[in-house]
């Protein structure tokens, strides 16, 4: 490979670019803010950030959110339900899959603001009581997870796929299980769970 | 994630009044909200146009189907007209994404979304699409993804889209509204290929709201098809697909309709294949001399050079799976 | 005497189940504390330079911002030497520290704001300038560091004398552990002493990092971990974001959440390296290999030599005279690589297995045959005789269990579009161990709760680790509460290289033993026991009943015991130091796995239809588990053999596959018939427990065996991993 960057390449223009911003900067030596200064709640700018009213697992919120919060980080960073995962933060793992209206969705690429008046389940609320939802119980019953941190996506994932009557066959069940990725490899497992609990209904 | 102002009007005048004001509109969102927190996507204000009336799918008078810019992807799928009349359409949807995304996303996001290009949605990255005039990091970089057709000095990146490979083999057309009024643009229209502009990605004007897309009536019998070929088994976007409806009667091809995912900067219309077929018996043959022509005028590039010989056979094994010969 | 076994070897469902799938089970980033900033990484986008600018006013100008870090500002570190956190040779990554930017997304600074949008806004606001330079990236580029050679025999001169001479070059891709749970660590300082909840397979590297990093006494750091979402090994040695969660927390004086992105954990934490791996081998024309040269290069950085046991297949799997290696890492600008599942073993496998294949191929010789025919009666390379080894029982299994007997010339089997294959490989991992400490203590009320700092990323330690305490004090299951992943818990080994069934296990087994007979003790010396006077030995423990063996009647229970005593808990600190087992002894799990695979003969797309695999790895504590880890392993291998590849862009260092919608591991579809069988044994000489390590070895022959059934289904032979439709076309 030749010392010189091929023209058009990355880095070199990204230097141009980054170099050109900084005009009149020159290497700002930055401070951190004092400790003292900052605000102990967060500073949310009204315009920016509005109401939402929502059930989650049976319980009404209302809440106000900067606009910015995915559905996955309200639930995990402000309402401490982190049983839901974030995985990769782009829709393309399924850790995070929560139930919205009935519906399974990846609740990273739904923003909070938008479910105004909506029904969210998410893995906290599948149990009734003790008593574990029968696919919660057929994962316990078939080894259908390792590490576990998939496995609520799974699980909400699976449940859907049991409403939705995709559960015909094991190559059925593979095909509308792919949108949960489970990198500790139980999908055969999670097949069987699926399954098993599929037959109870 | 840049912040942005949110409003959900309740009436597509209301919409459109926002959208005319620079508002960004969000539909599933799944493109918008994971490109907006890459920096790729900075609206000052969000849109969201999930409340407008813009659902449903119906047939046409003419004999034809429209489906409701806002129809989730699931539900056009599965939707009893979609399976029967244009099995294309479903397959289409049902082997893109993932039932999750699908459940989000809608017909007209679908169309909309924006290409899969790593350089495009790394903001360090050269992209002319992103950032007019910055250059094209894909062309001398990892490209075994991008396309081979329609491609232009200035991108190479493809479209994602498997929905609309099927709306573009199938004449569909895109009925717009904006606050000038309403028009149809015919879908080969609509999708615009890079050429020195690779930033203007459609014929939307600016406020304009996707409504609905129409598929036109096809002569019956009508047998059509989606193969989507990539290297996982689902979840993946393609390498090539083929989407193929063939109305063949008395043992003849009468029409021939063919297009190709996974290769173009839009989704390619196979004119040349169709041409071969049309007039023509059935036979395994006309289905390897037909498919010979789906990459001409293609340029390869450094990594997907193979896509060439894997469109060709894309395209052939789907007109044998349609074509129902064996 | 000896305790009942009721518990170990049984399949028991997983005793942290219930949380798991309910949500409750807690991991590093689930940690939340009142008024806890976030903090969100900003990273180099040169492959290699310095910085020269850092402008951070308008991400500070943010509503919630609080700082933002870098080496213009952060304080200055100690960072002490410390062999005790997994570093390979060299000088560690000091994050923040100074201007210089080794290998793209390298992190360049920190942004800690109070809410996480705050954060990640404020990160992609901050702009930084650099003078770059063109960074070396491939094996062909990069300065190779001294060879670790081995050598028997004369290899140049069997080579050159032998019936059959071939060479080969194999190139498997760098690949990254993808765990699901991104790495997380949420940092909260109290003066001089520091807590951080960390994904981490090593409690203890974690804390002594922080000490030597921040020059505290290791005392003052602790360390939580007791949920791991998976980690392969990537989290087998504490990385910069570590550190940058914990001195965001100082410099703010407030605890801070910090997650590393998917993209940043294919720059922040370790991969497989790539390998150009070459083979040139000698054999007799019935397969009897006379001579093997390996020639092995792999990536590493430019500022640590990371080195993986990837000589050992070559030295020891199979019979021959004359063997020479030469391993040499080669230093790029890249980030450091780390081990991933079977670290060594699996890569070697993919070379010297397929290369065994191509050699059965050319001499006409059944693969699995073959292998059997070069099957030594001790390991070559050290001269020291196996422990056990049963390889020739995991071919013959899995040969009738796939139906070997089906498999016909390459290219020849047909299934409608499809061309179908059958292909086979072996493998091993070395047993390892290494020392440990595990508390147990039997409380007054019955139950036993059991302490060692461990991990459980998910093979099913808590589980496991129960079922041997239960034994050995003799309680049920659910009265032995595993406590997991705390370093004020007694210390162990890194959670990795498949040891901690044998190390941390044995301390548990020693733990346990200690406190069941403390407990004896006391019974047999209390006037007021039914047991008082009974020699020690006769006395066994089932329930928590302690009963003479032969006179059922005679019994006390923990319960009364300690009541009568006046006793609130026995307790015991049991520990494990390995013994010289493996200086007597070659010990080593070994694999066959076998693939049936169908090819599309027009489209070249490759489509597993059954992986079988069967192993020695010893005694199976728990068959659900041990099941569980196996098609877990094949699963990975699914996904090197067929799918993973971390592209670089070799202009600039960049990363271009770095997110799971382009780095692709396998999905449920992918995923078909997967069996497992373990034989049934134990190998006695290295720890009572008979345990030989299966998390590796399930992993190490899987894409050797998928290569070389592609190459059956097809006559192509393919030398590159991942295997995908352009090297069918």
């Amino acid at each position: 490979m030749s010392e010189e960057l091929p023209k058009g390449s990355v880095s070199r223009r990204t230097l141009l670019a980054s170099t050109a911003s900084l005009t009149g900067v020159a290497a700002t030596n930055t401070l951190v803010a004092p400790a003292a200064v900052a605000s102990p709640a967060p500073a949310v700018d009204a315009a920016t950030s509005g109401q939402v009213s929502l059930r989650i697992n049976g319980d009404q919120h209302t809440l106000t959110v900067d606009n910015r919060t995915s559905l996955l980080d309200l639930l995990r960073e402000q309402l401490g339900l982190t049983g839901t995962k974030k995985g990769c933060d782009a829709g393309a793992c399924g850790a995070c899959t929560v139930l919205v209206d009935g519906r399974r969705v990846n609740g990273c690429l739904t923003l909070a603001r938008r479910l105004d008046g909506a029904e969210v389940t998410t893995v906290e609320g599948l149990a009734d009581g003790d008593e574990l939802h029968p696919l919660q119980q057929a994962f316990i019953d078939h080894d259908a997870f390792q590490c576990g941190f998939c496995t609520p996506g799974q699980i909400v994932s699976g449940t859907a796929c049991i409403a939705e009557g995709h559960t015909g066959s094991a190559a059925e069940i593979r095909e509308w299980m792919s949108g949960n990725i489970c990198r500790c490899g139980a999908y055969t497992k999670i097949v069987t769970a699926v399954h098993q609990a599929a037959g109870r209904r | 994630m840049f912040p942005f102002t949110y409003t959900r009007p309740t009436s597509t005048p209301a919409a459109l009044a926002a959208g005319a004001s620079g508002g960004r509109y969000i539909a599933g969102g799944t493109t918008l909200v994971d490109l907006m927190r890459e920096t790729v996507e900075r609206p000052d204000s969000v849109v969201d146009i999930a409340g407008l009336p813009l659902g449903g799918v119906t047939a046409t008078r003419g004999g034809g189907l429209r489906i409701g810019a806002l129809v989730s992807m699931t539900d056009a799928a599965r939707h009893r007209l979609v399976r029967t009349a244009y099995p294309v359409i479903s397959q289409a949807l049902e082997l893109s994404a993932s039932p999750q995304l699908r459940n989000m996303a809608s017909i007209g996001g679908n169309i909309l979304q924006r290409t899969r290009c790593t350089y495009f949605r790394d903001i360090s990255a050269a992209c002319n699409k992103r950032e007019p005039g910055s250059g094209c990091a894909a062309r001398e970089g990892w490209n075994r993804t991008h396309a081979i057709l329609g491609t232009s000095q200035a991108c190479v990146a493809t479209h994602p889209s498997d929905l609309a490979v099927a709306l573009t083999a199938l004449d569909a057309t895109v009925h717009l509204i904006g606050s000038a009024g309403t028009r149809q643009v015919a879908f080969g229209d609509f999708l615009l290929q890079p050429g020195a502009t690779p930033h203007r990605e459609n014929a939307l004007r600016p406020g304009e709201l996707i409504t609905a897309v129409e598929i036109p009536a096809h002569p019956r019998p009508l047998s059509s098809g989606y193969l989507k070929v990539r290297d996982r088994q689902s979840y993946e976007f393609a390498l090539t697909s083929a989407a193929v409806a063939l109305h063949i009667d008395g043992g003849v091809i009468r029409t021939a309709k063919v297009a190709a995912g996974g290769v173009g900067t839009v989704p390619w219309r196979l004119r040349a294949v169709e041409r071969q077929l049309v007039g023509r018996r059935p036979t395994p043959q006309l289905w390897a001399r037909a498919a010979g022509h789906a990459a001409d005028g293609a340029r390869p590039l450094a990594h997907n050079r193979f896509k060439l010989g894997l469109l060709e056979r894309t395209v052939e094994r789907q007109l044998r799976v349609v074509g129902g010969t064996r | 005497m000896t305790q009942p076994r009721n518990a170990v070897g049984v399949g028991h469902a997983r005793v942290e189940g219930r949380l798991k799938v309910t949500g409750q089970a807690g991991y590093a980033a689930d940690h939340n504390i009142d008024g806890m900033l976030h903090a969100v990484i900003v990273d180099a986008t040169v492959g290699r330079g310095r910085i020269t600018g850092i402008d951070a006013t308008r991400a500070q100008a943010q509503p919630g911002v609080v700082a933002v870090i870098s080496h213009l500002n952060a304080t200055r570190l100690t960072y002490r030497e410390n062999p005790n956190s997994n570093h390979p040779p060299g000088e560690r990554l000091q994050a923040l520290q100074d201007d210089r930017v080794r290998f793209f997304g390298q992190p360049v600074a920190v942004a800690v704001a109070a809410t996480l949008q705050q954060a990640q806004h404020a990160a992609s606001l901050v702009t930084v300038a650099y003078a770059a330079e063109q960074p070396a990236l491939g094996l062909g580029e990069g300065t190779p560091n001294a060879a670790e050679s081995y050598a028997r025999g004369d290899t140049t001169g069997a080579l050159a004398a032998a019936d059959v001479r071939m060479t080969m070059a194999y190139a498997p891709a760098r690949t990254h552990h993808n765990p699901m749970e991104p790495h997380a660590t949420v940092a909260q300082w109290d003066g001089d002493r520091v807590t951080v909840w960390d994904k981490t397979q090593w409690i203890n590297a974690t804390q002594a990092e922080l000490a030597s990093v921040f020059d505290i006494p290791r005392a003052q750091v602790r360390v939580v971990n007791p949920y791991v979402g998976g980690a392969f090994g990537s989290a087998l040695r504490p990385w910069p974001h570590v550190i940058i969660a914990a001195l965001a927390a100082r410099m703010t004086r407030r605890p801070v959440k910090l997650v590393l992105t998917r993209r940043q954990l294919y720059f922040g934490t370790g991969y497989r390296p790539a390998y150009d791996y070459r083979i040139t081998l000698g054999a007799d024309r019935r397969g009897r290999l006379t001579a093997m040269e390996h020639t092995i290069r792999a990536e590493t950085s430019s500022y640590e030599d990371f080195r993986e046991a990837v000589t050992a297949a070559g030295e020891s799997l199979y019979s021959m005279p004359n063997v020479r290696i030469d391993y040499r890492s080669v230093a790029l600008d890249v980030n450091t690589p780390i081990w991933k599942r079977g670290p060594g073993p699996a890569t070697a496998a993919f070379a010297i297995e397929v290369a065994l294949d191509e050699l059965a191929h050319r001499v006409g010789v059944d693969p699995v045959e073959l292998r059997l025919r070069n099957e030594p009666e001790k390991d070559e390379g050290s001269g020291l005789p196996f422990s056990t080894r049963r390889l020739r029982e995991c071919l013959t299994t899995g040969a009738r269990e796939i139906g070997w007997q089906r498999r016909a010339r390459p290219g020849t089997r047909r299934d409608g579009d499809w061309l179908i294959g059958i292909g086979m490989a072996a493998g091993n991992y070395h047993t390892v161990s290494a020392p440990a400490q595990a508390r147990v203590r039997l409380n007054a009320d019955g139950t036993a709760f059991v302490e060692t700092a461990s991990s459980d990323m998910g093979p099913g330690t808590y589980t496991s680790m129960t079922q041997v305490a239960a034994d050995a004090l003799g309680l049920t299951l659910d009265t032995v509460q595993m406590r997991l992943g705390d370093s004020l818990y007694p210390p162990t080994p890194p959670h990795g290289g498949s040891m901690t069934m044998a190390s941390i296990g044995t301390a548990v087994l020693n733990g346990s033993d200690t406190v069941r007979r403390q407990a004896i003790d006391l019974a047999v010396k209390d006037r007021n026991s039914p047991l008082y006077g009974t020699a020690p030995d006769k006395i066994v423990v089932r329930a928590g009943r302690l009963t003479v063996r032969d006179q059922p009647g005679r019994a006390d229970t923990y319960e009364r015991l300690l009541a009568r005593n006046n006793r609130d808990h026995l307790e015991a600190v049991g520990s494990y130091t390995p013994n010289d087992a493996g200086q007597r002894f070659s010990m080593s799990a070994y694999a066959a796995t076998f693939a049936e695979v169908a090819v599309d003969a027009s489209l070249g797309l490759i489509r597993i239809r059954k992986l079988v695999g069967v192993y020695d790895a010893g005694r199976i504590v728990n068959p659900r588990l041990a099941e569980s880890q196996a098609i877990g392993g094949m699963v990975g291998g699914i996904g090197a053999a067929l799918l993973e590849h971390t592209v670089t862009d070799v202009r600039d260092g960049r990363i271009v596959n770095a997110n799971l919608a382009d780095y692709l591991v396998p999905v449920n579809a992918d995923v078909p018939d997967l069996k497992a069988v373990y034989l049934n044994g134990e190998d006695p000489h290295m720890v009572s427990l008979g345990v030989k390590g299966l998390g590796e070895v399930v992993h190490v022959g899987v894409a050797p065996a998928i290569a070389n059934a592609v190459f059956n289904a097809t006559g192509r032979r393919v030398r590159s991993l991942p295997i995908t439709v352009e090297a069918l076309q």
